[in-house]
């Protein structure tokens, strides 16, 4: 690993006044997926800013009608707080299968959603909740956040606060996991509304993304046995040594039918 | 940078530069060579120690990080040179290691295990272990070894 200086402010104002105009500045959360890439050297930042000493970034808590949920919080809190499990069960139990529980005990949300690796989990959760991520200067509605592959709608200095979830009639996640790594080779958030159904993708694309056939055919019925005529285009998919497009089409396809199942068991 | 903070009860200070890792502050800088790093890609759990009481992969930890908080490493477990503690000792007595370079991160990992469920499943156990490689028992007797360590934990405590 290349040599950084390294900073601890303790103020959302002071990150955002390291990080402003300097391009090699890096904001590190629980370092669980930046510090391989500094070892590997695929990253070399000049300065690394450590937000964990920021008061107020983690925790989560009820704001009306909304879950809110801080960004330096950790999988392992997020999976063991009893307000998400109550009233998100479905987040709970997707935060619960994240990795292990060392990753669990390091990783955060705001680091999980802001490098976006089109294999993680909760940016399934994020689109297919419809979330809102708050930021030091905006919020981004879920469906602008997820931009391409490692992408998002940050700008440069910008830094994720807070996801704010409003809370669905049904959810549930599926994944099929990397028996490696647990990463998502395919794993599909449901969420049922008062609005309609929204339906994401996770480890099957280049990022995370929204099956429109298959909130439609949710919308109109809301059980596993709507998605039977329902295939998925493997075109856009990706291939790699551990599946190719067909396969991962395949799993999608299994995922959200056992996502639909859990969710009416849950709920 | 100088950083202080508690390492198996003691209070330390050192100085490290802000790019050393925890597993090697304690095992270049501190001589505490209990803490093995097997891939230093975080996958293995070779490496894994307790920090403020969480079981975490110290290859993938600054040590700046653990500025001010509580590190305990595999040498930390037993307070004296005689007595083991109780997991070691279920590990000794079921044949839980073969070359034992992955023990250290397996007892830390599964000390923390039983501070969570003290009374685990075999499948709990396994679910548990996702972050701990052994290359040498096929995992059959470090599971043994952690029911009965964690019998062994119910009974001290
Ligand atoms: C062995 C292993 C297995 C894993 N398995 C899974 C898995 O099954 N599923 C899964 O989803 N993930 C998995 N991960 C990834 C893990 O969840 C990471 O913790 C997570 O992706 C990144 O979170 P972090 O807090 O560690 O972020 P960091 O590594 O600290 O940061 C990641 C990136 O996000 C940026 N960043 C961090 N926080 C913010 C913020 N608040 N605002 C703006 N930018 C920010 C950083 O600058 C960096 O570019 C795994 C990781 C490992 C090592
Ligand atoms: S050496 Fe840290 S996980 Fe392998
Ligand atoms: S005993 Fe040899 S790696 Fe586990």
């Amino acid at each position: 690993m290349r040599s950084f200086n390294y900073h601890k402010p303790d103020t959302v104002d002071g990150v955002v006044s390291l990080l402003a105009g300097n391009e090699n500045a890096s904001v590190i959360a629980g370092g669980m997926t930046l510090l391989p890439t500094m070892k590997q050297r695929l990253a070399a930042p000049d300065d690394l800013v450590d937000i964990s000493g920021v008061a107020g970034l983690a925790g989560v808590s009820m704001d009306g009608d909304m879950l809110v949920i801080g960004a330096m919080t950790r999988h392992a809190d997020v999976a063991e707080s009893e307000i998400v499990r109550e009233k998100l069960p479905a987040l709970a139990k997707l935060a619960s299968r994240i990795g292990d529980q060392q990753v669990r005990h390091r990783g955060t949300i705001g680091g999980s959603i802001s490098n976006n690796d089109p294999a993680a989990d909760y940016p399934a959760a994020v689109l297919g909740l419809n979330a809102e991520i708050v930021t030091d200067k905006r919020t981004i509605p879920a469906d602008e956040f997820f931009v391409a592959m490692f992408e998002t709608a940050l700008e440069p200095g910008e830094i994720v606060t807070a996801i704010r979830f409003p809370l669905p009639e049904l959810a549930a996640y599926a994944k099929f996991p990397n028996p490696a790594s647990r990463y998502a080779m395919a794993g599909v958030f449901v969420a049922k509304t008062g609005d309609g159904v929204r339906v994401a993708v996770t480890g099957a694309g280049p990022g995370v993304f929204r099956a429109s056939d298959i909130e439609a055919a949710l919308a109109e019925s809301f059980d596993a046995g709507a998605l039977d005529r329902i295939s998925i285009d493997a075109s856009e998919l990706m291939s790699d040594i551990h599946a190719d497009n067909e396969y991962r089409a395949h799993l999608v396809m299994v995922m959200a039918r056992r996502a639909v199942g859990m969710a009416l068991d849950a709920g | 940078m100088e950083i202080s903070f508690v390492l198996n009860d003691e209070p330390v200070t050192v100085n490290v530069d802000p790019s050393t890792l925890l597993s090697d502050l304690v095992r270049e800088q501190l001589s505490l060579t209990g803490t093995h790093v097997g891939c230093d890609t975080s996958q293995c759990g070779a490496c894994v120690v307790h920090l403020n009481g969480d079981s975490v992969k110290s290859c993938t930890l600054l040590a700046v990080s653990v500025d001010g908080g509580d590190v305990r490493t595999v040498e930390g477990l037993s307070t004296n040179d005689k007595d083991l503690h109780p997991m070691q000792q279920a590990f000794r007595d079921n044949h839980g290691l073969q070359c034992g370079f992955c023990t250290p991160g397996m007892l830390m990992s599964a000390i923390d295990l039983v501070k969570h469920n003290p009374d685990p499943s075999e499948a709990e156990i396994r679910e548990w272990l996702e972050g701990n490689i052994c290359r040498c028992t096929g995992y059959q007797n470090i599971v043994k070894s952690i029911i009965a360590g964690a019998a062994a934990m119910r009974a001290a405590s």
